[in-house]
């Protein structure tokens, strides 16, 4: 029981690492706190779950997920940049509107089961053994997710997009369309968060309209912890770090409910852990005096 | 090649805090023409380079680059055709990318940005040539992030990318100013050498007199928004600094009253 328990929680580190790496995408590179994420992630499980009970491929519904997450970020970067709307502003409408879509896309219930029915995972389990099916496709889905981001964000347009999160007047100045850049970023991310919410959906059998909440706080944790453990020093070991972290949060959230924490304080640790994270700058530059703190976000 | 016909700009129109920043300037720069722009806080200087690279649009008048009127494109569009250096060495560079990064960037102003990788090989060596010429060492750490350089190493780093697909005009918003004596004479150096090699058309703003009176062909004054003089080569010849605080006193009604201006003498 024990090790199966730690065995969920990498399970689930991976599956949830795509979402954290389009969290990465929007709040590290693109220096944009996009709350939209807590209403695309639940997009994604809702229109996977709704695809899979009207009976059609999940493997379709996954990819339903992908393309309508990058919609949703699209929209918030048109919201930001075309109607300039404050980031935080038009992350927190898209999160709102989209809560009403998602009902609808699950066809008015806050809950489509998927119990008995076939997921990716089903049909991964007929080629490799059931108990590793979730697994190797996390890790699949996830190492793909991480190395095309790590071979994007090297070419032109992917160096464009790390200089508008940089230094937008510099991006400018050197002929960057900084508003396209933060639209494409804000696809991305949200796409890949998508595509994560569509992944979780099957793995726990059903999804759920709150599946998305807290969810930006999740990723921005996971981000946080990946780069105390793993570090930050270049771009491949960010990008690794953003998963490790994904992994170390799900590892310590199991260990903390095996101490017997309910379920529903996991949100307020989460909070907690995320503000200790933001916070140890701080509090560890207080002890040597006489510097200046530079917040990290 | 730059002409600048009767352009005006105010902030906050209507408001309390509305300032007249640009009055009708007038201004037409020649090919290869090197020219300094002086005048006290608040003069216009700054607004008048950042109205010619498109920060904000003006409220009347028009901006000419090489015939084509560039009053309507967006800041990144006329990037095009101009390099920039800013006061603020940081403003230049993004800090948390590599030098060849950085440099990759700037090899693309005005070129469409694409799907392939943006340092390669052959990148790298011309690189190594360019920042050779700033004899900084900075071509043996090509993979350093620019946040580790000192100003003044980031602000010579900010002139070679401005520079590095040959604009048509270069912009310098006081470069030198918050650099070190010491730094900011190594980076008017470089500049010196940068723009007579590549016979840069340009519009340099200083605070610095001597600066104003040696570099270039060419002096103009601001006051209030307006150009309220202009020196040519054989005019400049015979002006010495103290003239030219006279100069300012006559056509502005006042002294120079700006610390930076009587100390930088």
């Amino acid at each position: 029981m024990t090790s199966s328990i730690w065995f969920g929680a990498l399970e689930q580190g991976l599956l949830y690492g795509v979402m954290v790496l389009g969290v990465y995408i929007t709040f590290r590179v693109l220096d944009f706190p996009d709350l939209t994420v807590d209403g695309s992630f639940t997009l994604g499980g809702a229109i996977a779950a709704r695809i899979i009970v009207e009976g059609m491929d999940p493997w379709l519904g996954t990819a339903l997920a992908l393309v309508f997450g990058l919609g949703a970020g699209l929209v918030t970067g048109i919201l930001h940049t075309r109607l300039r709307i404050a980031p935080l502003l038009a992350g927190i409408l898209m999160m709102i509107g989209l809560y009403s879509i998602n009902l609808r896309v699950m066809g008015g219930k806050a809950m489509l089961s998927l119990l008995r029915l076939d997921t990716i995972y089903t049909d991964v389990a007929k080629v490799a053994p059931s108990d590793w099916a979730v697994l190797s496709l996390g890790l699949m889905v996830a190492a793909a997710a991480a190395y095309l981001l790590y071979v994007f964000l090297q070419t032109e347009m992917g160096l464009a997009l790390r200089a508008t999160g940089d230094n937008e007047q510099m991006s400018r100045s050197m002929g960057v369309n900084t508003d396209s850049s933060k639209v494409l970023g804000l696809a991305l991310g949200n796409g890949l968060v998508a595509l994560s919410g569509a992944m979780v959906a099957q793995y726990q059998a059903y999804s759920d309209v709150g599946m998305g909440i807290g969810m930006i706080v999740v990723g921005l944790a996971s981000v946080i912890m990946g780069e105390v453990v793993f570090g930050n020093r270049t771009l491949a070991r960010t990008l690794a770090a953003v998963l490790i972290g994904s992994i170390v949060y799900r590892e310590v959230i199991a260990a903390v409910m095996r101490m017997g924490l309910p379920t529903s304080d996991l949100k307020l640790f989460s909070a907690l852990l995320v503000i200790a994270a933001m916070a140890s700058p701080m509090i560890t530059e207080k002890l040597k005096p006489g510097k200046t703190v530079e917040r990290m976000t | 090649m730059l002409q600048v016909m009767g352009i005006s700009k105010t902030f906050n129109p209507g408001g309390v805090n509305e300032r007249r920043a640009l009055d009708g300037v007038e201004l037409k720069l020649q090919k290869g023409e090197v020219v300094t722009v002086i005048g006290g806080n608040g003069a216009g200087k700054s607004t008048l380079l950042n109205a010619i690279a498109g920060v904000y649009t003006v409220d009347a008048g028009t901006i000419t680059i090489d015939a084509e009127e560039v009053n309507q494109l967006p800041e990144y569009k006329r990037a095009s055709y101009i390099g920039r250096v800013f006061q603020d060495p940081m403003m230049g560079t993004a800090a948390s990318m590599t030098i060849e990064e950085n440099m990759s960037i700037a090899t693309k102003r005005g070129l469409r940005r694409k799907l392939r990788r943006g340092v390669k090989k052959r990148d790298r060596e011309f690189f190594c040539d360019r920042l050779r010429l700033l004899g900084l060492g900075l071509e043996d750490r090509l993979a350093t992030r620019v946040g580790l350089l000192s100003g003044g190493q980031r602000q010579a780093l900010t002139l070679l990318m401005a520079t590095l697909n040959t604009p048509k005009l270069l912009l310098l918003d006081e470069h030198t100013a918050s650099l070190d004596p010491h730094t900011a004479e190594k980076v008017l150096e470089l500049t010196k050498m940068i723009i007579r090699k590549y016979r840069l058309t340009t519009l340099m703003v200083t605070h610095n007199m001597e600066d104003a009176l040696c570099i270039g062909t060419r002096t103009i004054m601001m006051n209030e928004g307006r150009i309220i003089l202009d020196l040519n080569d054989a005019q400049r010849k015979n002006t010495s600094i103290p003239d030219l605080m006279e100069m300012f006193k006559k056509a502005s009604g006042f002294a120079m009253a700006d610390d930076k201006m009587l100390l930088a003498n």
